[in-house]
């Protein structure tokens, strides 16, 4: 039984760049830990004789020809963007440091 | 000199030079496009979008690792670096961590008379972000070169002075430009540079505290954020201080390095496989393949131009700076022959003809002139049918005409006089205009034959044969 602690959580939150409230800390503390126990029945097996694989699909090497093809328009892509102006993407202003 | 050494390991990141993105269609040549016209779905990072490899990014990435001397994975895997940032809209960049393509090479670099060996910890792919535009509180966002691909080259610090970093950079330069996978354009982000970088007391074994510097676009700024650095951390170390841990930027235009993350606030980028791409089995026949199709390589030219063609180390250097130019120039002398010596082919090259391209602003391989043009031009010099100062004329008239030298010279009635009657009557026409320094030359002035040189070639309109004339000047004169 794993249990995340309320400061993994806010650290894990940091990296993904989520605000949460003390609640939510404590919610998802919950929630993650369960979803950590369910998968940990993984460890259960013996892997002492399998190679470590990034993959668990058969597939290797699958690649494409470098050849360009349509892509969308400006207006297709900015489509969805809850800010946008001439032609580009808005968003707030990420500076880091002392810039 | 400094009391303390210098140490420098360079991140070198190099757009590749394919048509298409690293994972999708979309055009990866978008220098003048608007923004945002080169993108799709993937690039977008639309739900349920799926990468897939270009083949000739990997192909490029493998023979920029051999002409590194780097050993070349039997399997490869891209792996996801996670951040969040504007420029990223994935919240990842696809790249490779525990097995990147290319490990453990090297690349020699020009140290005083000998070459010093720069190992090459690895290269591997990865895909570049898109770019901001940072205007006030907002920052506009531009995806076209957002999943463009890119060569991450990583040295061991083996570097000891910013000479050798720049010597470094330019050999790299020239390698990759030459095997044709990075276009060598600094003014278009062809390649962005990050330092680590620390110091030490000399003869210390222990490295000092490493700073990382990013966002150096130019070689200029790495020499100028290398200097800034050395300076701060000098002063730091001098006054008992110790050097802080710290990821730093460079501002160009203001000259200085500011903090951009502490060792605490440093990035956590839980990489782990990329699991929408399966892993890369490079077979050795595809590697064996590319490997054969690598062009000799800019050191290896210039040693064999040394040796074959006698040129001194500097002129072959000049000569190989191009893979084009060097083409130029062995196709030149394979066509003049025995005509000419390899070095004077050479000279007439970084002469005349370069000074005419540079003049052009445009690069030799756009020139009307071919080797082929050129070795004509130079063989109706070394058989005397014109004289050097008119072959630099005829140079310039195909440079701007495209046509052959011996049609210039025909036309124009340039070839030489190396007639004896005809000179002898030029010479006694500028003796006769000029007494007074026929006198003065005799009183022992025999510097003056220089000048006597000159009247008569402008008597003939620059064709007599200048040893000749030479020749029967001083014959005349002592008489």
């Amino acid at each position: 039984m794993s249990t995340l602690s309320a400061d993994q959580v806010r650290y894990v939150a940091e990296l993904v760049k989520l605000a949460l409230t003390d609640e939510e800390t404590e919610l998802f503390a919950g929630q993650l830990s369960a979803v950590l126990d369910y998968a940990s029945a993984l460890e259960e097996v013996d892997t002492s004789r399998v190679a470590p694989t990034a993959t668990v699909l058969p597939l290797r090497s699958v690649m494409r020809e470098d050849k360009v093809e349509p892509g969308l328009s400006v207006d297709e892509a900015l489509a969805n963007a809850p800010e946008k102006q001439d032609g580009y993407f808005r968003v707030h202003a990420v500076l880091e440091g002392g810039q | 000199m400094s009391k303390y050494e210098l140490v420098v390991g360079l991140e070198v990141h190099a757009q590749l030079l394919t048509k298409s993105k690293m994972f999708c269609g979309c055009s990866a040549d978008s220098w003048d496009a608007p923004p945002n016209s080169h993108t799709c779905p993937i690039c977008l990072a639309m739900p349920g979008m799926l990468p897939v490899i270009n083949r000739e990014a990997v192909a490029q990435t493998i023979r920029a690792g051999l002409a590194l001397n780097c050993t070349i994975a039997e399997e490869a895997v891209f792996a996801r670096k996670n951040y969040m940032y504007p420029d990223l809209p994935k919240g990842y960049q696809i790249s490779q961590y525990e097995l990147p393509l290319c490990v453990n090479g090297w690349l020699d670099i020009d140290a005083g008379e000998g070459t010093k060996r720069i190992r090459i910890t690895r290269a591997h792919l990865e895909e570049d972000t898109g770019k901001l535009v940072h205007a006030g509180d907002v920052s506009l966002v531009d995806l076209n070169r957002a999943g463009v691909p890119l060569l991450e080259i990583v040295s061991e610090p083996d570097l000891r002075s910013i000479e050798e970093v720049n010597e470094y950079l330019s050999r790299l330069r020239q390698i990759l430009v030459y095997i044709g996978v990075n276009s060598g354009n600094l003014e278009r982000g062809a390649m962005r540079m990050e330092a680590n970088i620390s110091l030490r007391p000399r003869r210390s074994a222990e490295l000092g505290t490493k700073v990382e510097i990013k966002n150096l676009n130019s070689f200029r700024a790495v020499r100028n954020a290398l200097e800034y650095e050395v300076a701060r951390q000098t002063r730091i170390l001098d006054s008992g201080g110790e050097v802080e841990q710290v990821t730093l930027g460079w501002l160009e235009h203001e000259g200085r390095t500011y903090v951009q993350r502490t060792k605490e606030s440093a990035h956590d980028y839980r990489y782990f496989p990329e699991p929408d791409l399966p892993p890369l089995f490079i077979e050795r026949a595809w590697v064996e393949e590319l490997a054969a199709g690598l062009s000799e390589l800019p050191l290896a030219r210039r040693a064999r131009f040394e040796s074959e063609y006698g040129l001194s180390r500097a002129d072959a250097d000049v000569l190989v700076g191009a893979r084009a130019t060097a083409d130029f120039y062995e196709a030149a002398v394979a066509a003049t022959g025995d005509a000419m010596t390899p070095k004077q082919v050479a000279n007439w090259m970084m002469g005349d003809l370069f000074r005419l391209v540079k003049e052009s602003g445009k690069p030799l391989q756009e020139a009307s002139i071919t080797p082929a043009m050129f070795a004509e031009l130079l063989t109706l010099v070394a058989n005397k049918t014109i004289n050097a100062n008119t072959g630099s004329r005829v140079l310039k008239t195909m440079f701007q005409t495209g046509e052959g030298a011996a049609t210039i010279v025909e036309r124009e009635g340039l070839a030489q006089v190396s007639d004896a009657d005809v000179l002898a009557q030029a010479i006694e026409r500028v003796l006769a205009a000029h007494p007074d320094e026929v006198g003065r030359y005799r009183d022992g002035q025999t510097k003056l034959l220089g000048w006597f040189m000159g009247q008569v070639m402008r008597e003939t309109r620059g064709k007599a044969d200048p040893n000749l004339v030479r020749q029967m000047l001083m014959e005349r004169l002592q008489r």
